[in-house]
């Protein structure tokens, strides 16, 4: 590589200047082969996005039809998605929604709580506390799936509304695994807000939940929206305990549901599976995308997909 | 107000104190009161009229199940919340209780619970008491006694659960139900028969029709002892005596089969076995030690399979970080050039596989891999038909790329950023030194980008560890061992292999899946453990 001036490449960039031309060569050995491996990259991580979306316009289609990229369009396999009782694709829809909006609501929530004690008031045990949080992330929730489904069906013969075959069930066994995970990012997050912001709020008569609701919560809001949405995003995909604790077809979320689906009728009802596919993913997608900036912040802070 | 609600604690109270101390609790509370506001105040009582509600009801259920220890547990975390929220002070209670309550509940004691299944023998065939277990074993072997007298009966519903009416030889009416034997009772008499008891609806023959299994399936006992036998209709109509060929003796603790004679006896394994080893299922739950855990280290049909998942679990997980962060690494030097143009639009594109749901994912790659139809076969193999997801080697591999599809960006995002994070001027020094390009790579760019990637590449070896989801979307963890007494495949790692041995198939084996899962718990803890000691967390804690 030869020595690169970067601040005049800069320079000229900002001004919307031309680069001067470089002799083809010249310019395939500074950037060109970038560009030949960037589409290479392009056609690897988009092939399969491109071909299920195909696949969901190719009506009636199977896996075999679906290997002609665009050959039909048609929106019939959407509205096929939702007339099949077998498999109720808009109560599924729904469930995913309500199970994802209420826990990462909830998350956010008892995490914030949780975090504010932390980082504010001093009391016994406070130190404690934080050594227990760090040595209960260590242990997955996800690996406890069998304790958990004995749990449940215990709880079913005293409150069947919360047990089995619940979705408020389901929430609080979510519910459970959030404050382990969560609550050190937040707790860093609120040691950056100086303490003066609610001594000053004090002095002027604010009691603690004011200061907690009114001041602190609205300082705090990029990493709530950051650990709201990758619960979100987290509960959405969660297969295993969805799985163990939803039984009934129209109480499960789209991941139960849909692996259902596909295992069930794999090759013959492709295109459907393939609409069900991309409505189902519009909305992570949408998210994920329009926040980029700040989930990739919460990334580098800790978390993984 | 001079002295802070938040921060101080209360002045320890020697006896003088006490009035002091009651006074600056009341002016603690009323500033308390004053600064949450009304809605707070409302939101808090409701939640707590509610949360006692709850709890009130499930105790008193609990206890009509003659349970004692759950309700007195519930009985006092109840009285805690309440103390908690109405006691003024306790500010720290106050933001951590709902929190400790899920954690508590939800995550400590389901682990602790984990441990004690993984010391049973929980499963299909041992899931209940041993009273259960006596009662349906004498149940389900039940023959129809020869000879015996036929019952004129009627079936009767109430609150949806179905009882016989019989009339006897002497003539009189007896009603008995599953849970409770036949006792006399007044009933409407009509051609010489009982035909209807007060407060219960008596079934037509079309009803009868409609509930044909249930009335099929109803096993009246004829008296408190299980050995005296059972009425059971086929038709609706008639009803004959039914003798279990088990004989059950409460004394010995033994079942014996009248027909062939062989005894069967509780030797403590959770079932009864006859001397030659043969069990009668279903058996009951007890506590088998560590047998789960030595089974899983020794018995062959279980070991081999075991370690070969645990190894391939080792592997998948380093070979997925590894590819990922190569790619991820790669792409992020190649784009980080400033002459480089359209960076940007490269990198949304980039991006957008970490933004699929992951199960979906699986779920499509499942479908371009399939052997007969797939479009990678298809397309990029002229139709030949490569078993991608059925070949042992094959399927890793196809795991392995759809893996590096969707974790490369992951690893893109962060790699760009940590090295953009690399200070201009170490690169400028160490040119003016004389390296090469790939000398700095090597000797600067790398370490340095190391130092902040490391922990992440731990945690996403942790993530890969449990990948459930694109494993068992995906392959299902198949191809399956021929020669294995579990239901594990080639390509299952430790997690799916244990979702597997609990809910997947006819046979359940939770003790041995929590045997299993508490294996995997140590693994990821000790991983956990070290990547929690390199990144020195501890120290920062304030």
């Amino acid at each position: 590589m030869t020595a690169i001036d970067y601040a005049a490449v800069l320079e000229r960039d900002r001004k919307g200047a031309k680069l001067p031309r470089r002799p083809f060569p010249k310019w395939f050995r500074e950037t060109g082969w970038r560009h030949l491996i960037g589409i290479a990259v392009l056609l690897f991580a988009i092939f399969p996005l491109v071909y299920v979306f195909s696949a969901s316009l190719n009506p009636g289609g199977t896996l075999l039809t679906a290997n002609a990229l665009f050959s039909n369009v048609s929106f019939e396999s959407y509205f096929a998605l939702f007339q099949d009782p077998n498999y109720p694709y808009a109560a599924w829809w729904t469930n995913t929604l309500i199970v994802g909006l209420a826990t990462s609501v909830g998350t956010v929530f008892l995490c914030a709580l949780a975090a504010y004690a932390f980082s504010r008031m001093r009391f016994t045990g406070r130190r404690f506390g934080l050594l227990t949080l760090l040595l209960v992330q260590m242990f997955p929730q996800l690996l406890a799936f069998v304790a958990i489904f004995l749990l449940m069906s215990a709880i079913s013969d005293v409150f069947p509304a919360l047990g089995l075959n619940s979705l408020i069930g389901l929430i609080m066994v979510y519910l459970g695994g959030a404050l382990g995970v969560n609550t050190y990012l937040m707790y860093g997050f609120f040691n950056t807000v100086p303490k003066e912001i609610d001594e000053a709020a004090k002095i002027d008569g604010a009691g603690h939940a004011r200061i907690f609701f009114t001041i602190i919560l609205r300082l705090v809001a990029p990493i709530l929206a950051v650990i709201g949405l990758l619960s979100f995003i987290g509960t959405f995909g969660e297969f295993v305990i969805a799985s163990v604790i939803l039984i009934d077809p129209e109480k499960q979320t789209l991941a139960v549901g849909l692996f259902q689906f596909v295992s069930n009728a794999q090759s013959k009802n492709w295109s459907v599976f393939a609409a069900g596919a991309v409505l189902a993913a519009i909305l992570p997608m949408a998210l994920f995308l329009s926040l980029q900036r700040f989930i990739v912040g919460g990334l580098t802070a800790g978390s993984v997909k | 107000m001079t002295r802070p609600t938040v921060d101080e604690e209360r002045p320890a109270g020697g006896a003088a104190d006490k009035a002091i101390l009651r006074r600056q609790r009341r002016a603690e509370a009323y500033s308390e009161a004053a600064g949450v506001g009304w809605k707070v105040w409302l939101v808090k009582i409701a939640s707590l009229a509610v949360i006692d509600a709850l709890a009130v009801y499930g105790i008193f259920v609990l206890i009509a199940q003659e349970n004692w220890l759950i309700p007195l547990i519930l009985a006092m975390v109840v009285v805690a919340v309440n103390l908690v929220y109405l006691t003024p002070g306790l500010l720290p209670a106050k933001y951590l209780t709902p929190g400790i309550l899920f954690l508590l509940v939800f995550q400590v004691f389901l682990i602790v619970y984990t441990i004690y299944v993984s010391l049973t023998n929980f499963g299909s065939g041992h899931n209940s008491s041993k009273d259960d277990a006596v009662n349906a074993l004498l149940l389900q072997s039940q023959t129809r006694v020869e000879d015996s007298v036929a019952y004129p009966v009627k079936v009767l519903e109430q609150g949806g659960e179905f009882f016989f009416l019989v009339t006897d030889p002497d003539g009189e009416a007896l009603l008995g139900g599953a849970e409770e034997p036949l006792g006399e009772v007044d009933a409407q008499m009509g051609g010489g028969q009982a035909v209807g008891v007060e407060g219960y609806s008596t079934l037509d023959f079309g009803s009868i029709l409609a509930n044909q299994d249930a009335v099929a399936a109803l096993a009246v006992p004829l008296s408190d002892d299980p050995n005296d036998g059972f009425l059971r209709t086929t038709d609706g109509s008639t009803a004959y005596i039914f003798i279990s060929t088990l004989e059950w003796d409460p004394a010995a603790d033994t079942m014996t089969n009248t027909s062939t004679g062989v005894v069967y006896s509780d030797i403590g394994t959770g079932a009864f076995t006859a001397e030659d080893g043969t069990e009668l299922l279903p058996g009951w739950q007890v506590n088998v030690g560590l047998d789960n855990y030595v089974a899983a280290f020794t018995e062959q049909s279980i070991r081999g399979p075991f370690l070969y998942v645990l190894i391939w679990t080792f592997v998948f997980a380093i070979l997925s970080v590894a590819t990922t962060f190569a790619l991820g690494l790669f792409l992020a030097i190649v784009f980080n050039d400033p002459r480089m143009k359209s960076k940007r639009f490269y990198r949304v594109i980039v991006i957008l596989p970490y933004a699929f749901p992951g199960f979906l994912t699986a779920l499509v790659w499942a479908g371009m891999f399939n052997q007969d139809f797939g479009i990678i076969n298809q397309w990029f193999f002229g139709g030949a038909a490569i078993p991608w997801l059925q070949d042992p080697w094959l399927a890793k591999i196809a795991i392995l790329t759809v893996n590096l599809w969707l974790g490369f960006p992951y690893m893109f995002l962060v790699c760009t950023g940590a090295i953009q994070s690399i200070p201009d001027d170490i690169l400028e020094a160490a040119k003016a030194d004389g390296a090469g390009a790939w000398g700095i790579f090597r000797l600067i760019k790398f370490p340095l980008l190391l130092v902040s990637v490391a922990p992440l590449l731990i945690s996403s070896f942790a993530f890969n560890f449990n990948n459930f989801v694109l494993v068992y979307f995906l392959t299902q963890g198949g191809p399956r061992f021929p020669d294995a007494s579990i239901n594990v495949g080639q390509t299952d790692i430790l997690i799916s292999m244990v979702y597997k041995v609990a809910f997947v198939g006819s046979e359940r084996d939770y003790g041995l899946a929590s045997a299993f899962s508490v294996i995997i718990f140590i693994v990821v803890g000790t991983i956990s453990w070290i990547a929690f000691r390199q990144t020195k967390a501890l120290e920062e804690l304030n």
